[in-house]
């Protein structure tokens, strides 16, 4: 299936190390750990990445590919160009919860409309190296979307898998790009579990988030870089971060370490806050009664993009939030839809359902005293509120509705 | 004693000389890993932890259902049981 790893060039990555049990080995289309089945992590040696190096790059996330598993040149094979998505001051919205300083890192604005096209890039990259043929994922639907468009943009087949009740919304923004696009009866989970058995069949077949998912992850932590250098090389007091399967948590918090141990920002203190939904909570469960295993569960919530009822990195997610002092949080789906209008209404981002979620967390974190609301604080809108309209539709409607005259319109009472 | 079939993650295809997958007796799964040990020396312990439960970093399934929302290790597995064994290290 693979290439060697001597002809691979995976930049400055120099080989794999299981999270779990320390196991090594060398750089290749591995994912789990073969001793403990643990997960693999990319180990690195990074060379001389500066302030100036990343400002000089190209205005997207490969402004970072000396700190990804990814060649130097990376920006020249063909590629969605994700990244450097807008940091919104969030001076209303913080208003509204009785906060100081709150930015809405707003990822809607990458090309297929969520942050996973940051990991999809990565994952492409590195699958082009190790030698694979197809780009493949299981999905909740944003996943879906960025890897039929990478996938369309980089002139490779995909093959993608989702559950069948996803949001029509995300199944038309998938298949609109072509490549075997596969709905699933069953939840995420299990489309997941189907997409493990087919990547153990399917040699040349790399599903980013399973097979090739150690260099896919690392795209998550491009959000994290890029929040510090919009700040100015500055790290937020807190964060809050949506919590499917944990990884996006968990690599922010990789690239906040990453940039102190550089030098490119002030070694200080902050905190790391998980969002759920209360349908599909089981990390927030664990975290409120002290566990440090997550209990899978059975999803039941509106905000789909986030319903992994067996999140695999779940136990990492508690280990980041309790060493920062932060906490996991759970919201009802109706404070999500309450989330996705308050954001909309104060700050214009319409988020999809997970920002819903993030923002009605935020609140919460902010009502029970967990949040300092004097430090301040950085929300991240993971998607977008048109792939999730259903979630809003019976709530978000016209004013009135009136004949064409000026009569009417004074009638209404709309002045 | 029921007769059960079971499908082998990649990374431990190494203990069944390639095999995708397997036949393998027993009425419960932690009669068909000991059956399975027993057929392909060492793959119990990559299954099972030093306290003899199911890695936390391993999914198995009977059929449709997650071992761990049934009896785990207890589960029963009836004659013909599909089983599967799978990294959880995956998704999101």
């Amino acid at each position: 299936m693979a290439l060697t790893p001597a002809t691979a060039d995976l930049g400055p990555a120099t080989g794999l190390v299981c999270r779990e049990c320390g196991h090594t080995r060398d750089l290749g289309p591995h994912y789990a750990c073969e001793e403990c089945f643990g997960p693999l992590e990319i180990a690195y040696d990074f060379g001389g990445v500066t302030r100036a190096s990343i400002e000089s790059g190209p205005r997207n996330i490969w402004r970072y590919r000396g700190l990804l598993p990814v060649p130097e040149n990376v920006a020249e094979s063909p590629n969605t160009e994700p990244g450097l998505t807008r940091l919104v001051r969030a001076d209303q919205l913080a208003e509204a919860l009785g906060l100081q300083r709150l930015w809405v890192k707003d990822d809607s604005g990458n090309p297929t409309h969520s942050f996973k096209d940051r990991v999809v890039a990565v994952a492409l990259a590195a699958a082009r190296e190790l030698g694979f043929k197809v780009l493949a994922c299981p999905s909740t639907g944003n996943l879906a979307n960025a890897v039929a468009a990478a996938a369309a943009r980089a002139g490779i087949r995909s093959a993608v898998f989702v559950p069948s009740d996803l949001e029509s919304q995300k199944i038309i923004t998938t298949a609109v790009y072509g490549g075997t696009f596969v709905t699933v009866d069953g939840n995420y989970d299990d489309v997941n579990r189907l997409a493990s058995e087919i990547a153990g069949e399917q040699d040349d077949w790399a599903f980013v988030n399973v097979n090739v998912r150690p260099y896919y992850a690392e795209g998550s932590k491009t959000l994290g870089y890029e929040i510090a250098e919009q700040l100015g090389w500055r790290l937020p007091d807190q964060i809050v971060v949506p919590v499917a399967s944990g990884s996006q948590l968990t690599k922010i918090d990789k690239a906040f370490q990453e940039l102190i141990k550089l030098g490119l920002v002030e070694d200080r203190p902050y905190k790391v806050f998980g969002a759920q939904a209360t349908g599909c909570g089981p990390v927030a469960a664990a975290f409120k009664a002290g566990h440090d295993v997550v209990r899978p569960v059975k999803p039941d919530t509106i905000a789909k993009s986030l319903a992994i009822g067996n999140p695999a990195d779940g136990p990492y997610v508690l280990d980041v939030v309790r060493r920062t002092g932060g906490a996991v949080e759970d919201v009802t789906d109706e404070q999500v839809v309450d989330g996705i209008r308050l954001l909309a209404r104060t700050e214009g981002v319409f988020g999809e359902t997970a920002g819903g979620v993030t923002v009605a967390s935020l609140r919460k974190l902010a009502e029970n005293g967990a949040l300092d609301p004097s430090a301040e604080t950085v929300i991240i809108n993971s998607g977008d509120g048109l792939k999730t309209l259903d979630a809003v539709a019976p709530v978000a409607r016209p004013s009135a509705n009136i004949a064409p005259t000026l009569d009417a319109f004074r009638a209404a009472g709309l002045a | 004693m029921s007769s059960v079939s079971v499908r082998i993650p990649t990374i431990l295809r190494t203990y069944t000389g390639g095999e995708a997958e397997v036949k393998a007796e027993g009425a419960t799964l932690r009669a068909v890993v000991a059956d399975l040990e027993a057929s392909y020396s060492g793959i119990s312990a990559r299954i099972l932890d030093d306290n003899g439960k199911i890695r936390r970093f391993v999914n198995v399934y009977v059929g449709d259902e997650d071992v761990r929302f049934a009896d785990g290790l207890d589960t029963t597995t009836p004659e013909g049981a599909q089983i599967s064994i799978i990294p959880a290290v995956a998704g999101g």
